[in-house]
Protein backbone atom coordinates (compact mmCIF):
# COMPACT_ATOMS: atom_id res chain seq x y z
CA UNK A 1 0.00 0.00 0.00
CA UNK A 2 1.18 3.21 -0.99
CA UNK A 3 0.60 6.36 1.03
CA UNK A 4 -0.20 9.44 -1.62
CA UNK A 5 1.26 11.83 1.28
CA UNK A 6 3.89 9.89 3.70
CA UNK A 7 3.60 11.18 7.26
CA UNK A 8 6.84 13.21 6.58
CA UNK A 9 5.51 15.05 4.10
CA UNK A 10 2.43 15.81 5.41
CA UNK A 11 4.49 17.22 8.83
CA UNK A 12 6.64 18.97 6.63
CA UNK A 13 3.45 20.90 5.22
CA UNK A 14 2.49 21.64 8.15
CA UNK A 15 5.29 22.93 9.51
CA UNK A 16 5.79 25.11 6.29
CA UNK A 17 2.58 26.43 6.44
CA UNK A 18 2.92 27.21 10.07
CA UNK A 19 6.02 29.12 10.01
CA UNK A 20 4.87 31.12 7.32
CA UNK A 21 2.11 32.33 8.93
CA UNK A 22 4.68 32.70 12.40
CA UNK A 23 6.41 34.49 9.83
CA UNK A 24 3.82 36.74 8.42
CA UNK A 25 2.51 37.25 11.95
CA UNK A 26 5.98 38.35 12.88
CA UNK A 27 6.00 40.94 10.66
CA UNK A 28 2.98 42.00 11.03
CA UNK A 29 3.42 45.57 12.27
CA UNK A 30 5.21 46.48 9.04
CA UNK A 31 1.86 47.14 7.43
CA UNK A 32 0.67 49.67 10.13
CA UNK A 33 3.72 51.94 9.20
CA UNK A 34 2.02 55.14 8.35
CA UNK A 35 -0.61 55.08 10.71
CA UNK A 36 1.43 54.99 14.62
CA UNK A 37 4.39 54.43 13.47
CA UNK A 38 6.99 55.99 10.36
CA UNK A 39 10.03 54.17 8.87
CA UNK A 40 11.70 57.07 9.35
CA UNK A 41 10.93 57.57 12.57
CA UNK A 42 11.84 53.99 13.77
CA UNK A 43 15.35 53.99 11.81
CA UNK A 44 16.14 57.51 13.41
CA UNK A 45 19.62 57.75 15.14
CA UNK A 46 19.99 58.62 18.80
CA UNK A 47 19.52 62.37 19.19
CA UNK A 48 23.56 62.40 20.05
CA UNK A 49 24.47 60.37 17.04
CA UNK A 50 22.33 62.51 14.67
CA UNK A 51 24.28 65.15 12.21
CA UNK A 52 23.42 68.38 11.76
CA UNK A 53 21.74 67.18 8.09
CA UNK A 54 20.47 64.26 10.03
CA UNK A 55 18.59 66.91 12.87
CA UNK A 56 17.74 69.14 10.07
CA UNK A 57 15.64 66.13 8.34
CA UNK A 58 14.24 64.94 11.58
CA UNK A 59 13.00 68.48 12.54
CA UNK A 60 11.62 69.08 9.12
CA UNK A 61 9.82 65.55 9.12
CA UNK A 62 8.50 66.26 13.04
CA UNK A 63 7.20 69.45 11.76
CA UNK A 64 5.18 67.97 8.67
CA UNK A 65 3.91 65.21 11.10
CA UNK A 66 2.64 67.44 13.50
CA UNK A 67 0.86 69.48 10.46
CA UNK A 68 -0.86 66.56 9.41
CA UNK A 69 -1.93 65.09 12.79
CA UNK A 70 -2.75 68.15 14.49
CA UNK A 71 -3.18 70.55 11.82
CA UNK A 72 -0.81 73.41 13.20
CA UNK A 73 2.07 74.70 11.86
CA UNK A 74 5.08 74.91 13.71
CA UNK A 75 8.58 75.31 14.42
CA UNK A 76 10.84 72.53 15.96
CA UNK A 77 14.14 73.74 16.80
CA UNK A 78 17.24 72.03 18.12
CA UNK A 79 18.64 74.41 20.84
CA UNK A 80 21.80 73.95 22.34
CA UNK A 81 23.56 74.53 25.42
CA UNK A 82 24.87 78.35 25.82
CA UNK A 83 28.40 77.88 26.46
CA UNK A 84 29.38 79.02 30.43
CA UNK A 85 25.73 78.69 31.87
CA UNK A 86 24.61 76.40 34.56
CA UNK A 87 20.96 76.52 34.98
CA UNK A 88 19.37 77.25 38.78
CA UNK A 89 15.86 77.63 39.65
CA UNK A 90 14.71 78.85 43.05
CA UNK A 91 11.24 79.15 44.91
CA UNK A 92 10.40 81.43 47.67
CA UNK A 93 8.18 79.31 50.14
CA UNK A 94 7.01 82.55 52.02
CA UNK A 95 5.81 83.81 48.84
CA UNK A 96 3.96 80.46 47.14
CA UNK A 97 0.07 81.06 47.22
CA UNK A 98 -0.98 77.70 46.06
CA UNK A 99 -2.43 79.41 43.02
CA UNK A 100 -1.03 77.01 40.21
CA UNK A 101 -0.87 79.57 37.58
CA UNK A 102 2.57 78.26 36.96
CA UNK A 103 1.05 74.47 36.50
CA UNK A 104 -1.48 76.30 34.22
CA UNK A 105 1.43 78.26 32.49
CA UNK A 106 3.41 74.77 31.77
CA UNK A 107 0.65 72.98 30.47
CA UNK A 108 0.15 75.69 27.95
CA UNK A 109 3.40 76.07 27.27
CA UNK A 110 4.85 72.75 26.89
CA UNK A 111 1.66 71.56 24.80
CA UNK A 112 0.48 69.14 27.27
CA UNK A 113 -2.27 66.75 26.50
CA UNK A 114 -5.54 68.83 27.08
CA UNK A 115 -7.78 66.07 28.55
CA UNK A 116 -5.38 64.94 31.63
CA UNK A 117 -4.80 68.52 32.11
CA UNK A 118 -1.18 67.50 32.58
CA UNK A 119 1.50 69.63 33.82
CA UNK A 120 5.13 69.04 34.67
CA UNK A 121 4.37 70.81 37.90
CA UNK A 122 2.55 69.38 40.94
CA UNK A 123 1.50 72.15 43.83
CA UNK A 124 1.21 70.37 47.15
CA UNK A 125 -0.53 71.76 50.02
CA UNK A 126 1.22 71.14 53.22
CA UNK A 127 -0.06 72.07 56.77
CA UNK A 128 1.88 74.76 58.46
CA UNK A 129 3.96 73.22 61.35
CA UNK A 130 4.88 69.49 59.23
CA UNK A 131 6.63 69.06 56.18
CA UNK A 132 5.02 65.54 55.53
CA UNK A 133 4.88 65.34 52.01
CA UNK A 134 2.88 62.14 52.43
CA UNK A 135 0.12 63.83 54.07
CA UNK A 136 0.12 66.67 51.30
CA UNK A 137 -3.13 67.26 49.05
CA UNK A 138 -2.61 68.35 45.04
CA UNK A 139 -6.70 68.20 44.59
CA UNK A 140 -7.42 71.19 46.57
CA UNK A 141 -9.35 74.03 44.79
CA UNK A 142 -11.53 76.89 45.92
CA UNK A 143 -9.97 80.37 47.64
CA UNK A 144 -6.14 79.84 48.51
CA UNK A 145 -4.44 80.94 50.02
CA UNK A 146 -6.06 78.97 52.77
CA UNK A 147 -4.53 79.96 56.44
CA UNK A 148 -3.67 76.83 57.66
CA UNK A 149 -1.70 75.54 54.44
CA UNK A 150 1.36 76.06 52.73
CA UNK A 151 2.41 75.19 49.58
CA UNK A 152 5.22 73.72 47.55
CA UNK A 153 5.56 73.48 43.54
CA UNK A 154 7.37 69.97 42.89
CA UNK A 155 8.85 70.23 39.12
CA UNK A 156 12.14 68.51 38.04
CA UNK A 157 15.06 69.11 39.90
CA UNK A 158 17.26 68.70 37.10
CA UNK A 159 19.42 66.66 39.62
CA UNK A 160 23.30 66.55 39.03
CA UNK A 161 23.18 62.97 40.34
CA UNK A 162 20.10 61.83 38.59
CA UNK A 163 18.81 58.33 39.35
CA UNK A 164 15.66 58.49 36.22
CA UNK A 165 19.32 58.79 34.14
CA UNK A 166 21.38 56.15 35.84
CA UNK A 167 18.11 53.57 35.53
CA UNK A 168 17.35 54.30 31.51
CA UNK A 169 18.00 51.08 29.93
CA UNK A 170 18.22 52.48 26.53
CA UNK A 171 20.09 56.01 27.06
CA UNK A 172 17.14 57.81 26.24
CA UNK A 173 17.60 60.25 28.63
CA UNK A 174 20.77 62.31 30.00
CA UNK A 175 22.25 65.48 31.39
CA UNK A 176 23.13 68.10 29.54
CA UNK A 177 25.83 70.48 29.38
CA UNK A 178 23.82 73.30 31.34
CA UNK A 179 22.64 71.13 33.48
CA UNK A 180 19.15 70.49 32.16
CA UNK A 181 18.27 66.44 32.06
CA UNK A 182 16.40 65.73 29.08
CA UNK A 183 14.52 63.01 27.12
CA UNK A 184 14.75 62.20 23.50
CA UNK A 185 11.32 61.10 22.70
CA UNK A 186 12.13 59.44 19.57
CA UNK A 187 14.20 56.69 21.48
CA UNK A 188 12.18 56.25 24.67
CA UNK A 189 10.92 53.01 25.27
CA UNK A 190 8.36 53.72 27.34
CA UNK A 191 9.68 51.17 30.20
CA UNK A 192 9.22 54.17 32.81
CA UNK A 193 11.96 52.91 35.42
CA UNK A 194 12.87 56.64 35.32
CA UNK A 195 9.53 57.41 36.42
CA UNK A 196 9.77 55.16 39.26
CA UNK A 197 13.37 56.42 40.07
CA UNK A 198 12.45 60.06 40.17
CA UNK A 199 12.11 60.67 44.34
CA UNK A 200 10.57 63.46 43.05
CA UNK A 201 7.65 62.15 41.13
CA UNK A 202 8.53 64.49 38.42
CA UNK A 203 8.39 62.44 35.44
CA UNK A 204 5.49 62.05 33.46
CA UNK A 205 4.35 58.97 30.63
CA UNK A 206 2.24 59.70 27.79
CA UNK A 207 -0.17 57.03 28.36
CA UNK A 208 -2.27 58.21 25.06
CA UNK A 209 -1.50 60.15 22.33
CA UNK A 210 -2.07 63.86 23.38
CA UNK A 211 -5.29 65.47 22.18
CA UNK A 212 -4.50 69.51 21.74
CA UNK A 213 -6.77 71.83 19.41
CA UNK A 214 -4.66 73.31 16.47
CA UNK A 215 -5.11 77.08 17.51
CA UNK A 216 -3.90 76.10 21.44
CA UNK A 217 -0.81 74.04 19.94
CA UNK A 218 2.08 76.65 20.96
CA UNK A 219 4.35 76.71 17.60
CA UNK A 220 7.51 77.53 19.13
CA UNK A 221 9.38 74.05 19.76
CA UNK A 222 12.37 71.98 20.34
CA UNK A 223 13.38 68.54 19.58
CA UNK A 224 14.26 67.88 23.24
CA UNK A 225 11.68 70.42 24.99
CA UNK A 226 8.26 70.74 24.46
CA UNK A 227 7.56 69.87 20.70
CA UNK A 228 4.03 66.67 21.07
CA UNK A 229 5.21 64.04 22.59
CA UNK A 230 4.00 60.57 21.08
CA UNK A 231 1.95 58.05 22.87
CA UNK A 232 3.93 55.92 24.93
CA UNK A 233 7.10 58.22 25.87
CA UNK A 234 8.19 59.46 28.89
CA UNK A 235 8.06 63.42 29.37
CA UNK A 236 9.21 65.94 32.30
CA UNK A 237 10.13 69.71 32.86
CA UNK A 238 13.20 70.79 30.98
CA UNK A 239 13.14 74.31 32.46
CA UNK A 240 11.45 75.60 28.96
CA UNK A 241 15.07 74.75 27.43
CA UNK A 242 13.34 76.29 24.01
CA UNK A 243 13.28 79.77 26.01
CA UNK A 244 15.77 79.40 28.65
CA UNK A 245 18.51 78.48 26.02
CA UNK A 246 17.51 81.86 24.31
CA UNK A 247 17.78 83.61 27.00
CA UNK A 248 14.11 83.83 28.26
CA UNK A 249 12.82 83.00 31.52
CA UNK A 250 10.86 80.10 32.15
CA UNK A 251 6.87 80.03 31.37
CA UNK A 252 6.02 78.92 34.53
CA UNK A 253 8.42 82.09 36.25
CA UNK A 254 6.44 84.52 33.92
CA UNK A 255 3.20 82.77 35.36
CA UNK A 256 4.22 83.50 38.23
CA UNK A 257 1.98 86.15 40.70
CA UNK A 258 3.63 86.25 43.23
CA UNK A 259 7.45 86.28 41.89
CA UNK A 260 8.44 83.44 43.85
CA UNK A 261 10.40 82.05 41.36
CA UNK A 262 14.11 82.90 40.56
CA UNK A 263 15.84 81.49 37.92
CA UNK A 264 19.32 82.41 36.13
CA UNK A 265 22.86 81.23 35.69
CA UNK A 266 24.76 79.86 38.49
CA UNK A 267 27.87 80.84 37.71
CA UNK A 268 27.00 84.65 37.64
CA UNK A 269 27.90 85.89 40.42
CA UNK A 270 25.58 88.86 40.00
CA UNK A 271 22.33 86.66 38.37
CA UNK A 272 19.92 86.85 40.80
CA UNK A 273 19.50 82.96 41.44
CA UNK A 274 23.06 83.28 43.37
CA UNK A 275 21.83 86.15 45.37
CA UNK A 276 19.23 84.05 46.57
CA UNK A 277 21.47 81.23 47.30
CA UNK A 278 24.13 83.68 49.38
CA UNK A 279 21.78 85.19 51.31
CA UNK A 280 18.55 83.25 51.88
CA UNK A 281 17.87 80.08 54.11
CA UNK A 282 17.88 77.67 51.00
CA UNK A 283 17.28 73.80 51.56
CA UNK A 284 16.96 70.75 48.76
CA UNK A 285 13.94 68.22 49.06
CA UNK A 286 14.99 65.27 49.79
CA UNK A 287 18.71 66.03 50.78
CA UNK A 288 19.52 63.28 52.23
CA UNK A 289 18.88 60.95 49.34
CA UNK A 290 22.05 62.60 47.36
CA UNK A 291 20.61 63.59 44.36
CA UNK A 292 21.79 66.87 44.27
CA UNK A 293 19.14 69.10 42.68
CA UNK A 294 19.18 72.04 40.67
CA UNK A 295 16.04 73.56 42.19
CA UNK A 296 15.85 75.20 45.11
CA UNK A 297 13.08 76.22 47.99
CA UNK A 298 13.93 79.06 50.07
CA UNK A 299 12.50 81.49 53.08
CA UNK A 300 11.71 85.41 53.30
CA UNK A 301 12.23 85.32 57.08
CA UNK B 1 36.52 121.36 -6.73
CA UNK B 2 33.90 122.58 -3.92
CA UNK B 3 30.87 120.40 -5.40
CA UNK B 4 33.85 117.20 -5.34
CA UNK B 5 34.89 118.46 -1.88
CA UNK B 6 31.33 117.90 -0.80
CA UNK B 7 30.68 114.88 -2.53
CA UNK B 8 33.76 112.97 -0.99
CA UNK B 9 32.53 114.49 2.74
CA UNK B 10 28.69 113.35 2.18
CA UNK B 11 30.47 109.96 1.41
CA UNK B 12 32.71 109.79 4.06
CA UNK B 13 29.38 110.53 6.42
CA UNK B 14 27.70 107.84 4.87
CA UNK B 15 30.64 104.92 5.21
CA UNK B 16 30.91 106.28 8.96
CA UNK B 17 27.11 106.21 9.02
CA UNK B 18 27.12 102.01 8.21
CA UNK B 19 29.96 101.38 9.87
CA UNK B 20 28.45 102.60 12.84
CA UNK B 21 25.19 100.79 12.08
CA UNK B 22 26.85 97.56 11.75
CA UNK B 23 28.96 97.49 14.52
CA UNK B 24 26.55 97.41 17.10
CA UNK B 25 27.79 96.00 20.76
CA UNK B 26 24.40 95.35 22.35
CA UNK B 27 24.07 93.24 19.67
CA UNK B 28 27.55 90.93 20.16
CA UNK B 29 26.83 87.15 21.68
CA UNK B 30 29.60 84.88 23.55
CA UNK B 31 29.40 83.88 26.94
CA UNK B 32 27.97 85.63 29.65
CA UNK B 33 31.19 87.52 31.90
CA UNK B 34 30.10 88.99 35.32
CA UNK B 35 28.95 91.84 35.99
CA UNK B 36 28.41 92.62 31.66
CA UNK B 37 24.55 93.11 31.32
CA UNK B 38 23.69 95.15 28.38
CA UNK B 39 19.90 94.73 28.51
CA UNK B 40 17.60 97.02 29.61
CA UNK B 41 15.76 96.23 32.76
CA UNK B 42 12.28 98.40 32.82
CA UNK B 43 9.93 98.62 35.84
CA UNK B 44 6.23 98.65 35.15
CA UNK B 45 4.51 102.02 35.75
CA UNK B 46 1.16 100.81 37.00
CA UNK B 47 -1.74 102.87 35.08
CA UNK B 48 -3.89 105.36 37.59
CA UNK B 49 -1.24 106.86 39.45
CA UNK B 50 -2.31 109.65 41.41
CA UNK B 51 -6.10 109.25 40.39
CA UNK B 52 -8.69 108.25 42.14
CA UNK B 53 -10.91 105.63 41.18
CA UNK B 54 -14.28 106.16 40.85
CA UNK B 55 -15.94 102.72 39.91
CA UNK B 56 -16.72 104.26 36.53
CA UNK B 57 -15.49 103.54 33.16
CA UNK B 58 -15.06 105.27 29.96
CA UNK B 59 -16.55 104.41 26.01
CA UNK B 60 -13.90 102.08 25.67
CA UNK B 61 -14.08 100.50 29.71
CA UNK B 62 -11.12 102.44 30.56
CA UNK B 63 -11.46 103.36 34.59
CA UNK B 64 -12.14 106.95 35.08
CA UNK B 65 -9.83 108.08 37.77
CA UNK B 66 -10.10 112.17 39.27
CA UNK B 67 -6.21 113.42 39.62
CA UNK B 68 -5.84 114.60 42.80
CA UNK B 69 -5.01 117.84 41.76
CA UNK B 70 -8.64 118.59 40.77
CA UNK B 71 -9.73 119.27 43.84
CA UNK B 72 -6.07 119.49 46.14
CA UNK B 73 -3.79 121.67 43.82
CA UNK B 74 -1.41 123.87 44.66
CA UNK B 75 -2.78 126.37 47.18
CA UNK B 76 -6.72 124.73 46.49
CA UNK B 77 -9.14 126.26 49.31
CA UNK B 78 -10.60 123.09 50.48
CA UNK B 79 -13.29 125.04 52.17
CA UNK B 80 -15.59 125.92 49.25
CA UNK B 81 -14.88 122.29 47.53
CA UNK B 82 -16.32 120.53 50.69
CA UNK B 83 -18.87 122.75 50.89
CA UNK B 84 -19.94 122.19 47.41
CA UNK B 85 -19.50 118.28 47.25
CA UNK B 86 -19.94 116.91 51.03
CA UNK B 87 -17.14 116.00 53.52
CA UNK B 88 -14.13 114.33 52.45
CA UNK B 89 -14.31 111.07 53.34
CA UNK B 90 -17.34 110.32 51.10
CA UNK B 91 -15.40 111.66 48.54
CA UNK B 92 -12.57 109.14 49.22
CA UNK B 93 -15.15 106.28 49.38
CA UNK B 94 -13.31 104.16 47.32
CA UNK B 95 -10.62 104.30 49.23
CA UNK B 96 -10.02 101.71 51.81
CA UNK B 97 -7.13 102.07 54.08
CA UNK B 98 -5.59 99.28 55.79
CA UNK B 99 -2.07 100.04 55.85
CA UNK B 100 -0.50 100.08 59.45
CA UNK B 101 -1.28 103.29 61.75
CA UNK B 102 -0.81 105.66 58.25
CA UNK B 103 -3.39 108.15 57.94
CA UNK B 104 -3.35 109.88 53.91
CA UNK B 105 -0.34 112.53 55.37
CA UNK B 106 1.72 109.40 56.20
CA UNK B 107 2.67 108.93 52.50
CA UNK B 108 0.81 112.62 50.40
CA UNK B 109 1.96 115.61 50.34
CA UNK B 110 -0.02 118.82 51.12
CA UNK B 111 0.19 119.42 47.27
CA UNK B 112 -1.50 115.86 46.37
CA UNK B 113 -0.01 115.23 43.19
CA UNK B 114 3.69 114.33 45.39
CA UNK B 115 4.38 111.58 47.78
CA UNK B 116 6.76 112.78 50.49
CA UNK B 117 9.41 110.85 52.67
CA UNK B 118 8.88 111.24 56.64
CA UNK B 119 12.32 113.14 56.35
CA UNK B 120 10.32 115.99 54.16
CA UNK B 121 11.55 115.15 50.65
CA UNK B 122 8.77 115.15 47.93
CA UNK B 123 8.61 114.02 44.62
CA UNK B 124 6.17 113.05 41.92
CA UNK B 125 3.98 109.50 41.73
CA UNK B 126 5.94 107.97 39.09
CA UNK B 127 8.14 107.48 41.99
CA UNK B 128 6.03 105.95 44.70
CA UNK B 129 8.51 102.72 45.14
CA UNK B 130 10.52 104.90 46.59
CA UNK B 131 8.08 105.90 49.13
CA UNK B 132 7.26 101.84 49.74
CA UNK B 133 10.98 101.24 50.34
CA UNK B 134 10.92 103.83 53.60
CA UNK B 135 9.45 101.43 55.54
CA UNK B 136 9.94 98.19 53.67
CA UNK B 137 13.50 97.57 53.34
CA UNK B 138 14.07 93.65 53.29
CA UNK B 139 11.19 93.87 50.61
CA UNK B 140 13.05 96.15 48.85
CA UNK B 141 16.44 94.83 49.65
CA UNK B 142 15.04 91.62 47.94
CA UNK B 143 13.39 92.99 45.14
CA UNK B 144 16.83 94.82 44.20
CA UNK B 145 18.47 91.07 44.21
CA UNK B 146 15.56 89.64 41.99
CA UNK B 147 13.99 87.91 44.51
CA UNK B 148 10.26 89.90 45.57
CA UNK B 149 8.38 90.43 42.93
CA UNK B 150 7.19 88.89 39.66
CA UNK B 151 8.66 89.58 36.24
CA UNK B 152 8.65 88.57 32.31
CA UNK B 153 11.16 88.99 29.66
CA UNK B 154 14.87 87.26 29.57
CA UNK B 155 17.25 86.31 32.41
CA UNK B 156 19.84 86.73 30.64
CA UNK B 157 19.94 90.33 29.74
CA UNK B 158 22.59 90.20 27.02
CA UNK B 159 19.95 88.18 25.04
CA UNK B 160 16.94 90.65 25.54
CA UNK B 161 15.15 93.10 27.95
CA UNK B 162 12.97 92.45 31.03
CA UNK B 163 9.94 94.19 32.56
CA UNK B 164 9.62 93.69 36.54
CA UNK B 165 6.39 94.48 38.30
CA UNK B 166 6.39 97.81 40.32
CA UNK B 167 5.21 97.13 43.78
CA UNK B 168 1.91 98.61 42.98
CA UNK B 169 1.08 95.85 40.48
CA UNK B 170 0.85 93.12 44.06
CA UNK B 171 -0.19 95.30 46.59
CA UNK B 172 -2.42 98.44 46.54
CA UNK B 173 -1.06 101.50 48.05
CA UNK B 174 -3.88 101.81 50.53
CA UNK B 175 -4.47 97.88 51.27
CA UNK B 176 -1.28 96.52 50.48
CA UNK B 177 -1.92 92.70 51.82
CA UNK B 178 -1.49 90.25 49.31
CA UNK B 179 -5.28 88.97 48.26
CA UNK B 180 -4.70 85.62 47.33
CA UNK B 181 -7.93 84.52 44.63
CA UNK B 182 -9.21 81.25 43.12
CA UNK B 183 -6.63 78.09 42.42
CA UNK B 184 -6.66 77.41 38.68
CA UNK B 185 -6.01 74.16 36.78
CA UNK B 186 -7.28 71.26 38.31
CA UNK B 187 -5.25 68.02 38.90
CA UNK B 188 -6.89 65.17 36.75
CA UNK B 189 -5.01 62.40 37.73
CA UNK B 190 -5.75 58.82 36.22
CA UNK B 191 -6.00 57.31 39.62
CA UNK B 192 -8.39 60.15 41.21
CA UNK B 193 -11.97 60.98 40.88
CA UNK B 194 -12.81 64.15 39.87
CA UNK B 195 -12.05 67.25 41.73
CA UNK B 196 -14.59 68.01 43.54
CA UNK B 197 -17.89 71.13 42.69
CA UNK B 198 -17.79 72.41 46.77
CA UNK B 199 -15.07 74.90 47.56
CA UNK B 200 -14.42 74.98 50.54
CA UNK B 201 -13.75 78.55 51.66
Amino acid sequence: MTDFVSRRTLMKGAGATLGAAAFARALAPLTEFGETLDMQGMLQKHYKELSTEDMHGVLRRLEEKTKEEYGAEVFIDDVRPIPDVQFGYALNLSACIGCRKCAEACHEENNHDRATNNSYIRVLAIDKGTVDLAFSETDYDGFVPQKDKYYMPVQCHQCDNAPCVKVCPVEATWKEADGIVVVDYDWCIGCRYCEAACPYHARRFNWSKPEIPAEEINPNQAYLSNRVRPQGVMEKCTFCLHRTRKGQMPACLEACPTGSRVFGNLLDPESEIRQVLLNKRVFVLKEDLGTQPRFFYFFDE
Amino acid sequence: MSRLLLGIAALALLLVGCNQGFSDPSREFGPPVAGKKSGVVTIHQPAGLGLLDTDRRDIHGAPIGIACATCHGAGADMEPIVKELGNPEQMHATITLKHGENTCASCHDTDRSKLRLANGTTFPMSDAMRLCAQCHGPQKRDYDAGSHGGMTGYWDLRQGPRTRNHCLDCHSAHDPAFRGGEAVHPVKDRFMSAPSETHHD
